[in-house]
C-alpha cells in the first residue's frame, strides 16, 4: 500500500475523524449495552464501585466486632455470629476488596497511563468482573441466611474439614474463592499482555510509569501465588464433601499442607495488595511534588524484587508450628531482607518531596498519612520476620495491629488518595477540598486510634479471634479506645464516601488535566471518550505529559482510525501495527453465569445443575471462541 | 557512679513505658510485658530493643518527612533531575541492611536460646488440646490427671509436649514462654522455667471454633516439695471421707449420664469424654476459664452449661433440684 493511498482511506479532517471514532466507539445508552459492554472504564469502575459496596459491607461487620469488644463479657453478638463475622470481615477485606478495588484501578488507569485505547482482552474483561461480582454476591449471601464462612479468612484444617466443621458454610468459602480465583486470574493474565503489548509508541520499558509495573508485578504474583490457594481449596472441598482424606492425619493426609498451600499464596498476596497501592502513591506524588519520582531504576527494582522474595517467605506465618530451627533462619532472614526493597520506595517518596516543591491538596495528605501508618507497619513486619519474637506475639492482637498498619495504612490511605486523585478522571468532576480534608483528619486520626491500642493489648497477652474477654486482665481500656477509635474512622470514611457521592451529583466539573499530572491518562478528555485517544501518543519519557514532543504530536499526529488499537513491540515499544478490538458482547456474561450455576450446582449438591453450567460454559465458549467468518484476502490465503 | 548509662536508662524508660501500658490493675496477668519465665524475658528484652530500634529510624523517617514539608516552596514548573539515588542507597539499603542484619542476629541467638533449657528437664507434662479444654498429663507419675491447671516446679526446666485431640490449638503462657502450636497428627515440645513461684494465666491462642475464648489454662509455678506433694496428691483417687451428703452425691454421679464422659478415679465413673473430675474441687474454674469454680457457678454449669460457655460438648443435665445441693457438696470435696 502506498503512501498517498493510505493517506486517501483518512477522513479529510481531525474533527470528522472524531465523529468517526464516536460512531465507532461509542455505545448508545440501553439495557443490552450495559451488559454487553467491554470499555475497559465502564468496567473499571464497575470494579471499584462492587468492591467499594463489598468494602461497606465488611466495615459493618467490623464495626459490629468492635462494638461487642467495646466491653467485657459483652453479649451483643452470639460466637456463632461473632465467628462468621470476623471471618467474613477478613475475607471480605482480602478478597472481594482491596485485590477488585485496585483491579478496578488498573482497568480504568493502565489502558490510559501506556496510551491504549482498551485492554488487550476486553472481552476477557468483562468476564472477569462479572465473575467477582458473582462471586462475592454469592460469599456474602451466606452471611443473610446465617451461614457464612467461620473458619477464619486462612480457614485452617482440621477445624474447617469434616466433622469439625459441618453445613454448608466452609464450602461457601472454598467454592467462593476457587470461583472467585477465576476472574482474578484472567484479569492479571490481562494486565500483564496489555503492558506487555499495546503500549504507545516509544514506551520502552524504562518510561513504565511506575504505577503500571506495579500493576504488572501485582499480576505476575497473582499467576504464581493464587493455584496454591485453588488447590488447596479444591482438596478443602473434596475432603469435605467427599471425603478425600487429603488433611485428615488418620487417613495419611497432613493439616500443615494445608497450612503450606495456603501461606505459599497468602504472603504474596499481601504484596498483591499492597504492591498496586505503593504504585499509587508513586503514581500520586509527582503532580504534587512537581516533580517525576526519583530514582525511578530503583523503584522498578524494588517492584521486581519484592515480587520475587515474596515467594520465599510464606513460613514465616507458621513460625509457631514447631517446624525445624534451620528452616525458621532460612525464612526469618528472607522476611528481614524483603523489608528493605519497601525501605527504598520509601525513602525514594520521601526524596522525591525533599527534592520537590510541594503542593498541600488532599491526596497528598493521604499520601503522608500512608507514609507515617505504612512504617510503622513495616516496623512490625521486620519484627515478625524475627522468629523468636514473632512465637510471642503472633495470633494475639499485636499481629491485628500489624497487619492493619500495613493493610488499611499501606493499601487504604493511597487507595483513597488514588480515588480523590483520579475522581476527575472517573466522574468528570471535582471533589470538594474541605470535606475531604475533614475525611483525611478523621481517618487518620480514627485509624491510629483504633489499632494503636491493639499493640498493647496484643502485648498483654491477648489472643486474636475471641468473641469476649474476662474484665480482670488490664485489657478493658485498650480495647474500649479501639472501638471509639473505629466508630471514628467509620465517621471519616463516610465522609469520603459522602465527599464522591456529592462530587458526582454536583461536583464542578473537572477540566482534562487538573493536577499538571506527568502521565498519559491526563491526555484524554474527563471522563475519557470510549476510544481513549484520537491519537496514539508517542513517548519519548518516562513523564509524557510534561515532554512537549508528546503533548505536541497528540496534537497534530494523524488520527487512529476504526476499531483499532496499537500493537508495539514487547521491550522497546516499537510499533508493530495496529489490531482490530472485539464488540461488546453478552458472552463474557453468559459465560459468567456458566460458571454461577457450576458454583451453586456444586454448594447445593444439585451436581446434575453443576452439569448444566459446564455445558452452558463449554457452549458459551465455543460460540465465544469460534473463528469469525473472513473473506480468503483477510484470512491472508487468496494468492 | 552518679550518671547512669544510657542504655540503662533506656532500660528504665522501658519499664516506665510498661507500667503506663498497665492502666487498670489486672487480677490475673497474661502479659508479655511482666515476664516470669526465661523464654519470655528474653523476648521482652528483645522487644523493647526492637521498640526502641524502630522509634529510632521512625524518627528519622519523620524529620526528612517533617523537613519536606516545612521547607515547601512555591509550586512553579516542573522539576527535573536531583534522583537521590546514592542518598536512597544509603538511606534504603545500606543502613536498613546493617539493622536488619543485627535484629536477625539478635533474633536468631533467642531462638536458639528457645529451643532447649540450659540443663535437661527431668519433670513432663503432656498437655492434650480439645475444644475447648486442656487436658493435663504428668507421665511420670502414673494416674496423675487434671484439666485446665498445669502446675510446674520452681528453678526447674519443665519439658511440655502437645498434642491435640481434634483441631489445632496453641500453648501460649506470654510470662513464661512464647508459643508452640498443638497440631493433628504431630506432637510439639516446648519447656518452661520459672524462678518466681505465681500463677501465670495462658490462653488457646490459635482460633479453634466458638468457644476459642474460653480455653484458658492456669499455670501454678511453686518450689519443688509443693510441687512434688501436688503431682502426689492429683494421683490418688477420690478415696476421701465423704459426709452422708457427699456420699449420696456421689451415687448420683455415678448412676446418671455424669459417668458416661467424665472420670473420677476411684469410683465407677470412667468416662472418657469430658475432663477428668478427681480434683475438681480444688481448680481455679470451671470451664476453662468460662466461669469461676464456686458452688452457684458450678450447679449453673450443671444444669445448663449452655448459658456458660454455649457451644461446648456438655449437653443440659436433667439433675432433680433435690439432688443438686448433694451432688455440689460431693464435687468440691474433691481436691
Amino acid at each position: 500500500m502506498s503512501v498517498e493511498t493510505e493517506e486517501q482511506a483518512r477522513p479529510a479532517s481531525r474533527s470528522e475523524a472524531v465523529a468517526a471514532l464516536e460512531k465507532d466507539w461509542g455505545e448508545r445508552p440501553s439495557l443490552r449495552s450495559w451488559f454487553s459492554t467491554v470499555d475497559h472504564k465502564r468496567i473499571g469502575r464497575r470494579y471499584m464501585v462492587t468492591a467499594g459496596i463489598f468494602f461497606i459491607l465488611a466495615g459493618t461487620d467490623a464495626m459490629i466486632l468492635r462494638t461487642q469488644l467495646a466491653r467485657p463479657n459483652a453479649t451483643v453478638l452470639s460466637p456463632e455470629a461473632y465467628d462468621q463475622l470476623f471471618t467474613m470481615h477478613g475475607t471480605a477485606m482480602i478478597f472481594l476488596f482491596s485485590t477488585p478495588m485496585f483491579f478496578g484501578f488498573g482497568n480504568f488507569l493502565v489502558p490510559l497511563m501506556i496510551g491504549a485505547r482498551d485492554m488487550a482482552f476486553p472481552r476477557l474483561n468483562a468476564f472477569g468482573y462479572w465473575v467477582f461480582a458473582f462471586a462475592g454476591t454469592v460469599m456474602f449471601s451466606s452471611q443473610l441466611v446465617g451461614r457464612a464462612p467461620d473458619g477464619g479468612w486462612f480457614g485452617y484444617v482440621p477445624l474447617t474439614d469434616t466433622p469439625y466443621s459441618s453445613g454448608i458454610n466452609l464450602d461457601v468459602y472454598s467454592l467462593g474463592l476457587l470461583f472467585l480465583g477465576v476472574s482474578t486470574t484472567a484479569g492479571a493474565i490481562n494486565f500483564i499482555v496489555t503492558v506487555v503489548k499495546m503500549r504507545a509508541p516509544g514506551m520502552s520499558l524504562n518510561r513504565v510509569p511506575l504505577f503500571v509495573w506495579a500493576i504488572v508485578g501485582t499480576s505476575f504474583m497473582v499467576i504464581f501465588a493464587l493455584p496454591a490457594l485453588n488447590v488447596a481449596n479444591a482438596m478443602l472441598f473434596l475432603d469435605r464433601r467427599f471425603g478425600a482424606h487429603f488433611f485428615d492425619p488418620a487417613h495419611g493426609g497432613n493439616t500443615l499442607l494445608w497450612q503450606h498451600l495456603f501461606w505459599i499464596f497468602g504472603h504474596p498476596d499481601v504484596y498483591i495488595i499492597v504492591m498496586p497501592a505503593l504504585g499509587i502513591v508513586s503514581a500520586v506524588l509527582p503532580a504534587f511534588c512537581r516533580r517525576g519520582v526519583v530514582a525511578y531504576p530503583l523503584m522498578v527494582l524494588a517492584i521486581v524484587t519484592i515480587s520475587i522474595i515474596s515467594f520465599g517467605v510464606w513460613v514465616h506465618h507458621m513460625f509457631a508450628t514447631g517446624l525445624p530451627q534451620l528452616s525458621y533462619s532460612f525464612f526469618s532472614a528472607a522476611s528481614t531482607l524483603i523489608t528493605i526493597p519497601s525501605g527504598i520506595q520509601i525513602f525514594a517518596w520521601l526524596f522525591t518531596m525533599l527534592r520537590g516543591r510541594i503542593v498541600v491538596r488532599t491526596p497528598f495528605l493521604f499520601v503522608v498519612g500512608f507514609i507515617v501508618t505504612f512504617v510503622l507497619g513495616g516496623f512490625t513486619g521486620v519484627m515478625f520476620a524475627i522468629t523468636a519474637f514473632d512465637q510471642q506475639v503472633t495470633d494475639s492482637y499485636f499481629v491485628v495491629a500489624h497487619f492493619h498498619y500495613v493493610l488499611f495504612g499501606g493499601a487504604v490511605f493511597p487507595m483513597i488518595a488514588g480515588i480523590y486523585y483520579w475522581l476527575p478522571k472517573f466522574t468528570g468532576k471535582m471533589y470538594a477540598e474541605k470535606l475531604s480534608r475533614w475525611a483525611f483528619w478523621l481517618v487518620f486520626i480514627g485509624f491510629n486510634t483504633t489499632f494503636m491500642p491493639m499493640h498493647v493489648s496484643g502485648l498483654l497477652g491477648m489472643p486474636r479471634r475471641i468473641y469476649t474477654y474476662p474484665g480482670d486482665l488490664g485489657w478493658d481500656l485498650w480495647n474500649l479506645i479501639s472501638t471509639i477509635g473505629a466508630y471514628v474512622l467509620a465517621v471519616g470514611l463516610l465522609l469520603v464516601l459522602i465527599g464522591v457521592l456529592q462530587a458526582i451529583r454536583r461536583g464542578r466539573l473537572a477540566p482534562d488535566d487538573p493536577w499538571g499530572g506527568d502521565t498519559l491518562e491526563w491526555a484524554t478528555t474527563s471522563p475519557p471518550r470510549p476510544y481513549n485517544f484520537v491519537t496514539v501518543p508517542t513517548v519519548h519519557s518516562v513523564h509524557p505529559m510534561w515532554d512537549e514532543r508528546t503533548t505536541a504530536a497528540l496534537a497534530t499526529d494523524p488520527p487512529l482510525p476504526d476499531h483499532q488499537a496499537m500493537a508495539t513491540s514487547e521491550l522497546d515499544g516499537r510499533e508493530e501495527g495496529a489490531i482490530e478490538m472485539p464488540e461488546a458482547s453478552l458472552l463474557p456474561l453468559v459465560s459468567a453465569l456458566g460458571i454461577l450455576v457450576v458454583v451453586l450446582g456444586l454448594l447445593w449438591g444439585w451436581y446434575w445443575f453443576a452439569g448444566a453450567g459446564a455445558l452452558l460454559i463449554f457452549g458459551t465458549v465455543a460460540r465465544w471462541m469460534w473463528p469469525p467468518e473472513r473473506t480468503p484476502e483477510e484470512a491472508g490465503v487468496a494468492s | 557512679m552518679r550518671h547512669s548509662h544510657p542504655r540503662q536508662r533506656l532500660w528504665r524508660l522501658s519499664i516506665v513505658l510498661s507500667v503506663l501500658l498497665l492502666a487498670g490493675c489486672a487480677r490475673h496477668r497474661q502479659s508479655t510485658l511482666h515476664a516470669s519465665g526465661a523464654g519470655a524475658q528474653r523476648i521482652e528484652g528483645l522487644w523493647w530493643l526492637l521498640f526502641w530500634i524502630s522509634m529510632a529510624v521512625f524518627a528519622e523517617v519523620m524529620l526528612i518527612l517533617g523537613w519536606a514539608l516545612w521547607r515547601r516552596r512555591r509550586a512553579t514548573a516542573t522539576i527535573k533531575g536531583g534522583d537521590a539515588i546514592g542518598a536512597i542507597t544509603v538511606l534504603g539499603v545500606a543502613v536498613p541492611f546493617v539493622i536488619l542484619v543485627a535484629a536477625y542476629g539478635l533474633g536468631l541467638r533467642d531462638l536458639n536460646a528457645l529451643a532447649a533449657p540450659r540443663e535437661k528437664p527431668d519433670v513432663t507434662v503432656e498437655v492434650i488440646g480439645h475444644q475447648w479444654w486442656w487436658e493435663i498429663h504428668y507421665p511420670d507419675r502414673a494416674g496423675a490427671v487434671t484439666a485446665n491447671e498445669m502446675h510446674i516446679p520452681v528453678g526447674q526446666p519443665v519439658k511440655v509436649r502437645l498434642r491435640t485431640a481434634d483441631v489445632q490449638h496453641s500453648f501460649w503462657v506470654p510470662q513464661l514462654m512464647p508459643k508452640t502450636d498443638l497440631i493433628a497428627g504431630k506432637v510439639n515440645e516446648t519447656w518452661l522455667q520459672t524462678d518466681r513461684a505465681g500463677t501465670y494465666r495462658a490462653q488457646c491462642a490459635e482460633y479453634c471454633g466458638k468457644q476459642h475464648a474460653f480455653m484458658a489454662l492456669m499455670v501454678v509455678a511453686e518450689p519443688r516439695p509443693a510441687f512434688d506433694a501436688w503431682v502426689a496428691a492429683t494421683a490418688q483417687p477420690a478415696t476421701g471421707t465423704l459426709t452422708t451428703a457427699q456420699q449420696r452425691g456421689r451415687q448420683i454421679f455415678e448412676q446418671s449420664s455424669c459417668a458416661s464422659c467424665h472420670t473420677i478415679r476411684g469410683t465407677s465413673a470412667v468416662g472418657e469424654v469430658g475432663p477428668d473430675l478427681t480434683t475438681i474441687g480444688s481448680r481455679w474454674s470451671i470451664g476453662a476459664g468460662a466461669a469461676p469454680n464456686d458452688a452457684g457457678h458450678l450447679g449453673g454449669w450443671i444444669v445448663n452449661s449452655q448459658t456458660i460457655k454455649p457451644g461446648n460438648a456438655m449437653p443440659p443435665q436433667p439433675v432433680a433440684a433435690q439432688d443438686l445441693p448433694d451432688l455440689l457438696s460431693y464435687l468440691q470435696s474433691l481436691k
